[in-house]
């Protein structure tokens, strides 16, 4: 299982703070939101706005990345710290 | 990681008692530039009641660390401290403070505002403000 956060405006648009999602080895990180997509529609206008880091174990990566089980992806809105 | 130079932390911290602690590293420091950000009431033309900041635990740590030493490599100073706030909090109410020891005032002031502005630029940290109007999530940072 692969375990999905979401962070500040995306966790109220999404719905969701955390989720896990079963993916098949050696899915991308493309791949993953391809299904996010279809499991919560909200994500569509979301990813279409741009803006949007993703991290692989808090590490932000680009979407040709393989995830693995028990990796944790989070979706990163603007940051707006300070 | 230092945890007692970078920290994310619900409760308010004291800007004096910062400084000493501080400056208590190093006799040779010359001179300590500190920025403090506070909630402000009034933002992009509209009246805030309140501000909330939501972080990712962990990683928001790992980035103010990573700054950290990244400014002690770049810059010709002794130490720095950088504490951000999260929760709610108040119009007023301190947010986020840089604290930097040098030896001399220009190094100090640079690796400062570097400080912040990598601050704003790589760490997960996000705002929310509440307005007469609604909750705002803030996605600029002048």
């Amino acid at each position: 299982m692969v375990k999905v956060k979401f962070f500040a405006v995306l966790k109220a648009l999404v719905g969701k703070e955390e989720i896990s999602i079963e993916m098949k080895e050696g899915s991308t990180l493309q791949q993953l939101i391809e299904q996010l997509k279809e499991d919560l529609p909200p994500l569509v206008d979301i990813m279409q706005k741009g803006g949007i880091l993703i991290s692989v174990n808090q590490e932000v990566l680009g979407k040709e990345a393989v995830i693995k089980d028990g990796d944790e992806v989070a979706f990163l809105p603007p940051f707006a710290g300070g | 990681m230092d945890q007692d130079r970078i920290r994310v932390q619900t409760e308010d911290f004291g800007l004096e008692e910062e400084t000493k602690k501080l400056l208590a590293c190093s006799k040779r420091i010359g001179g300590v530039v500190n920025f403090l950000g506070t909630a402000r009431d009034f933002s992009k033309g509209q009246e805030i009641h309140k501000i909330d900041f939501d972080h990712y635990p962990g990683m928001a740590e790992k980035r103010l660390s990573e700054i950290r030493d990244q400014a002690l490599k770049d810059y010709d100073i002794i130490e720095v401290t950088i504490i951000h706030r999260v929760g709610e909090i108040s119009i007023g109410e301190n947010i986020v403070l840089i604290v930097v020891g040098a030896e001399h005032r220009k190094d100090a002031f640079r690796a400062c505002s570097w400080c912040i502005d990598e601050l704003k630029r790589i760490t997960p940290i996000w705002k929310k403000e509440t307005t007469p109007e609604g909750i705002v999530w803030v996605e600029e940072h002048p």
